[in-house]
């Protein structure tokens, strides 16, 4: 699954469960077939428009890498 | 149906209060109202109570017959409203349809957040709620995530800076230094602004309102009975409460919002008017991308263009289009549950005349727009001069 980035942010304030995680970049994602989804990237931040693969699903959330 | 007019106003201060729990604020500005209206407990023949959270930062339900009750209100009905940080816009909307339709002449509505008994992670997760906790909460989203995600994708599209946010919390903080009852009584610099500690790319602290206590209450009655409480009775000239998704990923296009547009359309069509009768409004700047899409979605400015229109300074006191000239949840302060019924009373207070060194001079026309999490409830009202 991959798609393009078509918002992002970085979190450095964060609820109870994700404070270990912080800080930490979410992103909306637009995949292929037009569908938006909202999950974690890992590794590089990534800014808007740029391309991002699924590299791992943990718990029902999608982590997405930047793509070359 | 019949018009409704506002016949009292009454509001706690907003702010950090140790010593007071959601019940005696709630009461407090109830009573404060019902005094203002010159009006009894015993007149009140339904209580609309707006409340986002109660349950999880009090660990008390049951919240409308709660308050009413402590206040000497029985035997009739009080219903609890949550509609996120449109909970009490939403108490307000229905009581209106409730008095306009002419089930009821007299109907209280008050909005209440007791929020600073909870810390910072916990009350990030309460007012996570607000969002869909299936996926983006999942994901790890907060509220300030959810908006600076609004705010990137605006900055994207439409050339937004960092200098157009800030130029909104440096207005709203000069208002809310004017303003008594504020949270933070506090002026700062766009420099401040601009150096504020970041809480999630692109908004900082000086970009997020304020986690508040407080309350606000309004008295609505049919305006032919105003005369008898009122010699400033304040006439609504439209309510109108939309939605949408909740998540924002399931929204097109995330710079605007379209429970807004299509609140704001209602609502002018209902009072007869346009944008451009407007004189000022309280918006609700949860964030301050929140109050440069409001202005846009509400038709003051072009789409794109709110930024732009705010570091002009047309919408400070002097401008144009004053807009949030209470100091907005920026500096007033957004006890969530609240923030719809005080800004009602904000414009009344307003037309009233009586809005002390913030008062505006064009002052008969006032819109009030009140949103739900990023969008999924919206309510606009548009109050008059009677």
């Amino acid at each position: 699954m991959s798609g393009k980035v078509y918002t992002e942010t970085v979190i450095y304030s964060a609820p109870e469960a994700f404070v270990k995680d912080v800080p930490y970049q979410i992103a909306i994602v637009t995949l292929e077939d037009g569908r938006r989804i909202t999950g974690r990237i890992l590794g590089a931040e990534v800014s808007i428009d740029d391309p991002v693969r699924l590299a791992e699903e943990r718990g029902g959330v999608p982590y997405f890498r930047k793509a070359d | 149906m019949r018009p409704v007019a506002v016949i009292g106003i009454g509001k706690t201060p907003f702010g950090a209060f140790a010593d007071r729990d959601l019940r005696a604020l709630a009461v407090e500005a109830s009573q404060k109202c019902l005094k203002n209206a010159g009006a009894t407990p015993a007149q009140v023949e339904a209580f609309y109570l707006g409340n986002f959270a109660g349950p999880s930062f009090m660990g008390q339900s049951h919240l409308a017959p709660y308050v009413a009750a402590s206040m000497g209100i029985t035997d009739v009905p009080a219903t609890r409203f949550e509609a996120a940080c449109a909970s009490s816009g939403a108490a307000f909307a229905h009581a209106h349809a409730a008095v306009a339709s002419g089930v009821f002449d007299l109907v209280l509505v008050t909005g209440v957040e007791k929020m600073t008994s909870q810390q910072t992670p916990r009350v990030a997760e309460i007012l996570a709620m607000a969002g869909d906790c299936s996926g983006e909460g999942k994901a790890g989203a907060t509220f300030p995530a959810l908006f600076a995600m609004i705010a990137q994708r605006h900055m994207h599209q439409y050339g937004t800076t960092r200098e157009h946010l800030a130029a909104v919390a440096v207005k709203n903080h000069a208002n809310g230094a004017k303003n008594p009852d504020a949270h933070l009584k506090k002026i700062i610099t766009m420099e401040q602004a601009l150096a504020g500690k970041p809480v999630s790319d692109p908004l900082t602290v000086f970009d997020c309102s304020l986690v508040s206590d407080g309350a606000a209450a309004v008295l609505l009655a049919p305006l032919e009975r105003a005369g008898e409480f009122t010699d400033k009775p304040v006439r609504v000239l439209a309510v109108a409460q939309t939605s949408d998704h909740v998540a924002l990923d399931q929204k097109d296009d995330i710079t605007t919002f379209r429970a807004v547009k299509t609140a704001a359309e209602k609502a002018y069509r209902t009072a007869g008017l346009t944008t451009a009768d407007i004189q000022f409004a309280e918006v609700h700047d949860c964030f301050t991308i929140a109050e440069i899409i409001a202005i846009e979605d509400l038709g003051f400015v072009e789409k794109g263009q709110g930024g732009f229109y705010s570091l002009a300074g047309k919408t400070c006191l002097s401008g144009e289009k004053p807009v949030n000239a209470s100091g907005g949840l920026k500096s007033k302060g957004h006890p969530v549950g609240a923030t719809g019924v005080a800004q009602i009373c904000d414009v009344a207070l307003q037309i009233r005349g009586e809005a002390g060194e913030r008062q505006l001079k064009r002052n008969q026309i006032g819109l009030a727009q009140n949103l739900g999490g990023s969008g999924a409830t919206c309510v606009v009202s548009i109050l008059g001069a009677a």
